[in-house]
């Protein structure tokens, strides 16, 4: 049988880029983590030296015309390096999104639509929830051994709950809903019920919510990086840039400012995003903007 | 009242109940055997079959399971081989440091947070409104340990005012010990401070709205007493729910800051251990961290009660 033809989204919902455009301070975040991202995946075409090209001549040389960031303690260009270790950055962040929505989907769906199931598995996202997410992340790692993919299963596996805490608060209000309830009465399945309305009313919150872990993972990765760990100390990333410049931060300061910088800069525009969207998708700010 | 306090004690045991699950199960679900791993390439064959032995790796899952639940129930988190002591020794060892370094994190935060909170709300849309929202999303970008070495490159190596790392040596008194506390605990309280301003400034602008303040101020009263009796004191419930939810980044941050600054503290403490691939110390301090997590949790929700008379269950 056929879904009802009456649109479910409970809002007409515009494109997030037009959407964006209506929060100055949501685009201003786009266009930086747009242009971080751009100089990260060119990085190759725009890094003026390979970032592993050692110059122990020009070590420590502070920033200037040809070494725009200066050198680190082996005479690597701090630039070319800010630039590759965006795309691991970046890459991290966007994986653990990926993982921890399809994960936070699921829990949350079941939680939420189900009653028979949303006791016993709100209990668990909330028992997953106690734990402070580098500590856990850091315990995980532990086990599971450093690596790049252990971060960031890790990391998607911390953050999911968070993901489902929210997909289930807001599946428990759709459910109710008079088109859920009516598709219900004409014999249409659970699962294309969560597939054709349910799913489609989650849009808003998963976008706000996978905007913030983005950031929080980004962070997460980085002081994963630093502690030592998470990716080995050799893979440039800009967590282990800092790790690594840590010693010679009394005598070349820049060797920690950019790598900073630039983790500053991305979380920064993702939480700008997060925030503008939040406010746009809330149909309690809706009007006060 | 009572039963709603029953209920929530017994919602709590359960959370816990499915957290120790989970901690007991990392360890023992990791790939490769923990005892090879922690005893390292030099172990004998004899040497792993050993500790294999003394941690009941050599039993099935679930009698595993059984005697890790026993065991902490009964309140022994294990032996830790590397630093030759029980766990819990070794964590309540560390707890000063932790404890003080969260306590005063808290207060620098929330004396920082709460008046911006407050006034930002209060001068609505104002240019002093608009920077405190920007900058404490900026706040809640910086990475702690990106922070924490510019602070210590300009407060201890170039004013010199407070030490660089530390926590003053063995026979430190406690005067001495806070000194060193107090550039980590600046760092972690001024990071943590964006939740609490965000969460003071939305919860005050809900009360500002509300009929009775206009009733208040209708009535000739000074703004102060409007803003600080009234509205305040209403505001206070989502403010205690976020400290709550600060102490738990505290401990989170505390990881992070204690290896930058060289303290002593459990947060240190877990970091070598993950290093050395100590696994009862870093089951036991994640169980103790997420104890007092949920612990934490539970106690603001009996504060709930006893702040707002309204909440009567």
């Amino acid at each position: 049988m056929n879904a009802p033809a009456t649109p479910s989204a409970l809002v007409t919902q515009p494109g997030v880029l037009a959407l964006l455009l209506r929060r100055p301070t949501a685009m201003i975040g786009l266009v930086i983590i747009v242009v971080i991202a751009l100089l990260a995946i060119f990085a190759p075409l725009i890094a003026p030296i390979p970032p592993g090209k050692l110059s122990v001549v020009h070590r420590l040389t502070p920033p200037g015309p040809i070494w725009f960031f200066g050198t680190d303690e082996f005479g690597r260009d701090i630039f070319s390096r800010t630039l590759y270790a965006g795309r691991l950055s970046l890459l991290v962040g966007a994986c653990v999104v990926a993982i921890a929505t399809v994960l936070g989907l699921v829990l949350g769906l079941l939680a939420g639509f189900f009653r028979r199931l949303d006791t016993p598995l709100a209990r668990i996202i909330d028992a997953l929830m106690a734990f402070p997410d580098v500590l856990l992340a850091i315990a995980l790692v532990a086990a599971l051994g450093p690596s790049l993919l252990t971060i960031i299963i890790t990391l998607g596996l911390v953050y999911a709950p968070r993901l489902a805490r929210i997909v289930r608060a807001s599946t428990l209000v759709i459910r109710e809903l008079p088109f859920v309830e009516a598709a219900r009465a004409l014999g249409v399945p659970a699962w294309k019920i969560i597939l054709r309305h349910v799913l489609r009313n989650l849009t808003s919150p998963i976008l706000v919510q996978s905007t913030f872990i983005f950031a929080h993972a980004m962070l997460a990765e980085a002081s994963l990086s630093f502690l030592g760990v998470g990716v080995s100390p050799e893979v440039p990333t800009w967590g282990t840039m800092i790790a690594s410049g840590r010693q010679y931060v009394g005598q070349a300061d820049w060797t920690i400012l950019f790598p900073g910088l630039a983790i500053v800069l991305s979380v920064l525009s993702l939480q700008m995003i997060g925030d503008g969207l939040r406010d746009l998708l809330d149909p309690k700010l809706r009007g006060q903007m | 009242m009572a039963r709603y306090l029953v209920e929530r004690a017994i919602g709590m045991v359960v959370v816990m109940f499915i957290a120790v699950t989970v901690v007991i199960l990392i360890v023992r679900l990791a790939p490769g055997d923990p005892a090879a791993v922690m005893l390292g390439p030099d172990a004998t064959p004899a040497d792993i079959i050993a500790l294999r032995h003394q941690w009941g790796l050599d039993q099935p899952l679930f009698v595993q399971y059984v005697q890790a639940l026993g065991q902490i129930v009964r309140g022994d988190l294990g032996q830790s081989i590397f630093l030759n002591r029980p766990v819990l020794t070794a964590i309540l060892e560390r707890t000063e440091p932790t404890f003080l370094l969260a306590m005063l994190s808290l207060a620098i935060a929330s004396l920082i947070a709460i008046p911006i909170g407050v006034f930002a709300a209060y001068k609505r849309g104002s240019l002093f409104d608009q920077g405190v929202v920007a900058l404490a999303m900026l706040s809640a970008s910086i990475p702690s340990f990106w922070l924490a070495l510019l602070f210590i490159q300009f407060f201890s190596v170039r004013l010199g005012i407070v030490p660089v790392a530390g926590y003053g040596g063995p026979g430190a008194n406690f005067l001495d010990r806070v000194h060193h506390l107090l550039l980590p605990a600046f760092t972690l309280g001024l990071l943590s401070s964006s939740l609490i301003i965000r969460f003071t400034r939305s919860s005050m602008l809900d009360v500002l709205n509300d009929d009775y303040i206009r009733t208040a101020r209708s009535k000739g009263m000074g703004e102060f007493r409007v803003v600080m009796r009234h509205a305040f004191k209403n505001a206070l419930i989502p403010i205690v729910t976020v400290l709550g939810l600060t102490v738990a980044l505290l401990v989170s941050g505390a990881v992070v800051i204690e290896t930058v600054f060289g303290l002593p503290g459990i947060g240190n403490l877990v970091v070598s251990a993950v290093l050395r691939r100590d696994y009862p110390v870093i089951q036991g301090a994640l169980l103790v961290i997420t104890g007092l997590y949920v612990l934490i949790n539970f106690l603001i929700d009996v504060l709930y009660v006893i702040i707002d008379r309204r909440v009567r269950y």
